[in-house]
């Protein structure tokens, strides 16, 4: 009989095991899929994971890949510390791809050393409008945020498709995309060669900065604290919803600024496939790193190689694209199933072997 | 060699020549690393009253809750009637005569007593209930009290409450019925009858097992008494023979001084006790509450306080008796800042601060010390991050927090409170105890004009129950006001100077502590007058 008895203390070799079980257990349980679809195992996953790292060039693409999925991971990240559960990095991510466009498209003839900082903050501003209805909500009213913060992404999108349908339909070719926006707007690339663009920096910083304010100031300290225990929180004097939809804003602000990176750095343009689902990979993310912000680098990062990597499985495996897919969400539920571990230590109780160790003189034994 | 089988077993030892009706066999429970159940051995006799005594925390709920099969124990076995039994649910139990009354009634408060009582056996067909009330009535009579079975049970008393508690264990025909704290939430008047009920039950056959960490209750009521020391069996004797100053030290398993005012007074200073406290200089007061009244929730009725008045002297220990759930909580959740009041009016050293939140009562020199230990600290932050948390802007350093400062305060106050853990450990992780000291370490070290406290020492050891008891004698040393709310008499009448009741809300009466005698708190408690009591 296995059952999940309560730790006391977190012994020392859980962290590294927390960390390379869910590897192995991923590569255990996909092999048999990847199997079945004619590739080799072992080959598939040097297509997988060590491939996308094997020349500058695709280092660099995985960079760029990582890009929105640091945003939206930070995002989801910073509020998931203080304990909302903010779904929607998505609708916030669109509200700045859609606030970058609209400046694109009808601020011109501004020099880019005002345009690119305007367009950022435009961005961010336009996040914490889209996440700013269900905040409130939660902390004026106490309405669940999952809901609404969910409810609100497909509200976004419908947006970016009526706008794309309607006033920003490309007047050239009458496909649904807007028109170029306007160059001054365009990120910079952050070497000659590669498409990486200045949004990888800024998620960098934009780590870097919540890292640090997490973890190193008194701002961070009443965040976590009311993440883990709001009651504990409030008798020590920290104002809750105030602390609560301060991170529900920035959140919504970090969100739109990779939405302004997606247009501004990588499409120049807007698209109806602008966010391919990086908001809810964000709670991916975030959850895999366990909220925590180098966690969060690191994690994107290895998503991103596999994602890379699963583009050259198909076309040099023949393997189906959505086995990409596979892996990561299997790594996905083998991390959360590992987590568990954290709280609970696995007992094995062989029903004989229970009554031998509780005999003892004096007292009979009831197994036959 | 094998161990020898059950059957060439005898299974009582006590030399009465009968089977027990219920015997526990090795029974043991772990929550985590924590055992609270050992190896327990215990046999129950019919027609005795068994008592299960230990501190709180020695795992007493834990055994019966196991034997009821609301929780499950690791290993061990249940025999009834000298036959093995699996209790994995009440069901289990019920169907083998056993009966439970938890420490937390689990009654429905808008139903009448029948249905309530009728409520665990109902089947899917329809309810007799003509039929219903007779077994009602007919259960009350064999017990002997009294009860309305068309009553609601949210009208009725604490006392009538757990009466009904008892017949709903006596419908299913028990033949054993458990207690789990049962005078815990009862006046002293309640507990005899609840006494005289008991014995009835024992002379047609019933064995009784009840908990306490009540001595005196064992002597009044047991035949037999069953010690639990850390999850262990330390001994069962005949209550006959024992002495109340043994079973004490059997409890707590060392020599039992108890924290006497007076002893520790003596402790901090030479003086004669008498000249402690200067009579003839009036005291500044540091707090005073008037017309103070909460809203209550539904089963409360309308207010859980009313027109509180009360003051607080410095250099004073105000007790607050009650019976819980007679408006203690509110009392304190206005008190440090966490629900605000709908009339009345709160002043700390003479400045209003009616309503006023966590940081404006901090601010004003309040230390906040509430029952709820795991709602005052975040258990899964570390001690160093919670000892600061109150104050996080004295402990920073530009923008960020001075980690070496608070991690020198952490370990100034580890060593000066004693607290068993390292800075680093999660709050969550410690015992009682230490969690105790960690709030008492944060509060205390500012050196608040005025202590508010609640059940400061409720499922602490004795160890820890001494040193919380010296430090908050140590603050009214200081000069400090202690308003100390606790559901222990002992505790109240050993600390306190003066010793207001509570009961339904209402300030029943006002004693100082040398006129406070259980007797006359219990009338008060139970709803008495003070001139009643003083008469
Ligand atoms: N459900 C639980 N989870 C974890 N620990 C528990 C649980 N129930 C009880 N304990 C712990 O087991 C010990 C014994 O508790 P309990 O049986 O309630 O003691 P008692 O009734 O004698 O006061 C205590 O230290 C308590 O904290
Ligand atoms: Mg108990």
């Amino acid at each position: 009989m296995i059952r999940f008895a309560l730790r006391g203390r977190q012994p020392r070799w859980l962290l590294p095991v927390l960390a390379v079980l869910p590897i192995v257990l991923t590569y255990l349980l996909t092999a048999g899929p990847i199997r079945a679809a004619g590739a080799n195992p072992a080959a598939a996953y040097e297509r997988y994971v060590l491939q996308p790292l094997s020349s500058v060039d695709s280092v660099f693409e995985v960079l760029l890949t990582s890009t929105p999925l640091l945003f939206t991971g930070l995002a989801v990240a910073v509020a998931f510390r203080c304990g909302y559960w903010n779904i929607g990095a998505d609708g916030q991510l669109l509200a700045g791809a859609v606030e970058a466009t609209f400046f694109g498209l009808n601020v011109r003839g501004l020099p880019a050393g005002v345009a690119i900082p305007l367009v950022i903050l435009a961005g961010a501003v336009a996040g914490v409008v889209w996440a700013l209805v269900p905040a409130l909500l939660r902390t004026r009213l106490g309405i669940d945020e999952v809901v609404t913060t969910l409810l609100l992404n497909p509200v976004a999108l419908l947006l970016v498709q009526c706008l794309l349908n309607g006033p920003w339909r490309n007047p050239e070719n009458q496909f649904p995309e807007s028109a170029p926006i306007d160059p001054a707007y365009t990120f910079p690339r952050l070497l000659a060669d590669h498409r990486l663009h200045l949004g990888f920096a800024i998620a960098l910083v934009l780590a870097i900065v919540v890292g640090v304010i997490i973890s190193r100031t008194p701002l961070g300290l009443r965040m976590r604290a009311v993440g883990r225990s709001p009651e504990a929180a409030r008798f020590a004097g920290i104002r809750v919803e105030r602390t609560m939809l301060g991170a529900a804003l920035g959140s919504g602000a970090i969100a739109g600024i990779g939405g302004v990176s997606q247009v501004a750095g990588l499409q120049g343009q807007l698209t109806g496939g602008i966010s391919d689902g990086f908001g809810y990979t964000g709670v991916v993310v975030a959850t895999l790193a366990t909220l925590s912000v180098t966690g969060v680098v690191f994690v994107s990062v290895l998503l991103a190689d596999i994602i890379v990597g699963a583009e050259s499985a198909v076309r040099v495996l023949q393997l189906p694209p959505q086995m990409g897919d596979v892996v990561t969400a299997t790594l996905m539920l083998c991390v959360v199933a590992v987590l568990v571990l954290r709280r609970y230590k696995l007992v094995v109780r062989f029903p004989a072997a229970l009554h031998r160790s509780r005999s003892r003189p004096g007292l009979g034994e009831d197994a036959a | 060699m094998t161990a020898p089988q059950p059957a060439a077993q005898p299974t009582a030892s006590y030399g009465t020549g009968h089977t027990p009706v219920v015997e526990l066999r090795g029974i043991r429970k772990a929550f985590g690393d924590l055992l609270a159940n050992d190896d327990i051995d215990l046999r129950l006799r019919r027609g005795e009253v068994h008592a299960l005594l230990g501190e709180n925390g020695a795992g007493k709920s834990t055994l019966m809750r196991g034997l009821y099969g609301l929780v499950r124990p690791d290993a061990g076995q249940v025999l009834v009637d000298g036959r093995p039994v699996s209790i994995t649910s009440p069901k289990d139990a019920i169907a083998a005569g056993i009966g439970m009354v938890t420490q937390h009634f689990a009654l429905v408060a808008p139903m009448t007593v029948t249905e309530n009582v009728m409520l665990s056996s109902v089947g899917l067909g329809p309810l007799d209930l003509a039929a219903a009330r007779r077994q009602v009535k007919d259960a009350a009579a064999r017990i002997g009290v009294a009860i309305d079975p068309d009553a609601r049970v949210e009208a009725l008393s604490i006392g009538e409450q757990q009466r009904v508690e008892i017949l709903k264990a006596l419908v299913h025909d028990c033949r054993v019925l458990l207690l789990d704290e049962p005078t815990a939430v009862l006046v002293p008047q309640d507990v005899d009858a609840l006494f005289t009920t008991l014995r009835r039950l024992t002379e047609q056959g019933l064995a009784v097992l009840f908990t306490s960490h009540k001595l005196h209750e064992v002597s009044a009521i047991c035949d037999r008494v069953t010690v639990l020391r850390r999850g262990r069996v330390v001994t069962t004797r005949d209550v006959d023979g024992a002495q109340a100053r043994e079973l004490a030290e059997l409890m707590v398993g060392r020599p039992v001084t108890g924290v006497a005012r007076d002893a520790v007074l003596g402790f901090e200073t030479d003086e004669a006790p008498a000249a402690r406290r200067d009579v003839d200089v009036p005291a500044k007061t540091v707090l005073r509450v008037r017309g103070l009244t909460v809203a209550g929730t539904a089963s409360q009725g309308r207010r859980a306080l009313f027109d509180v008045k009360l003051h607080v002297d410095a250099g004073e220990v105000l007790g607050v008796a009650g019976v819980s759930g007679n408006g203690q909580r509110e009392l304190v959740d206005v008190l440090t800042g966490m629900r605000e009041p709908v009339a009345g009016s709160v002043e700390v050293d003479g400045v209003d601060l009616t309503g006023a939140g966590p940081q404006r009562l901090m601010d004003a020199g309040v230390g906040r010390i509430p029952e709820d230990r795991h709602a005052s600290v975040v258990p899964d932050l570390s001690v160093e991050d919670n000892l600061v948390m109150e104050h996080l802007d004295e402990f920073r350093r530009g923008p960020f927090v001075d980690r070496r400062k608070v991690r020198a305060h952490a370990n100034r106050l580890i060593e000066e409170y004693a607290i068993k853990a390292g800075p680093t450990d999660t709050v969550g992780s410690l015992s009682g105890g230490n969690m105790q000291k960690v709030l008492l370490a944060r509060v205390l070290d500012r050196e608040p004009r005025l202590v508010i406290v609640a059940q400061p020492t409720r499922g602490l050891d004795v160890g820890a129950t001494e040193y919380v008891q010296r430090q908050l004698l140590r603050q009214r040393e200081r000069g400090a006001g202690v308003l100390l709310v606790s559901e222990d008499l002992d505790e109240l009448l050993a600390l306190s100077d003066r010793l207001v009741v509570l009961s339904e809300g209402r300030v029943a009466g006002e004693l100082p502590v040398q006129e406070a005698t259980p007797e006359r708190l219990g009338l008060l408690m139970a709803g008495g007058t003070i001139e009643e009591v003083t008469a």
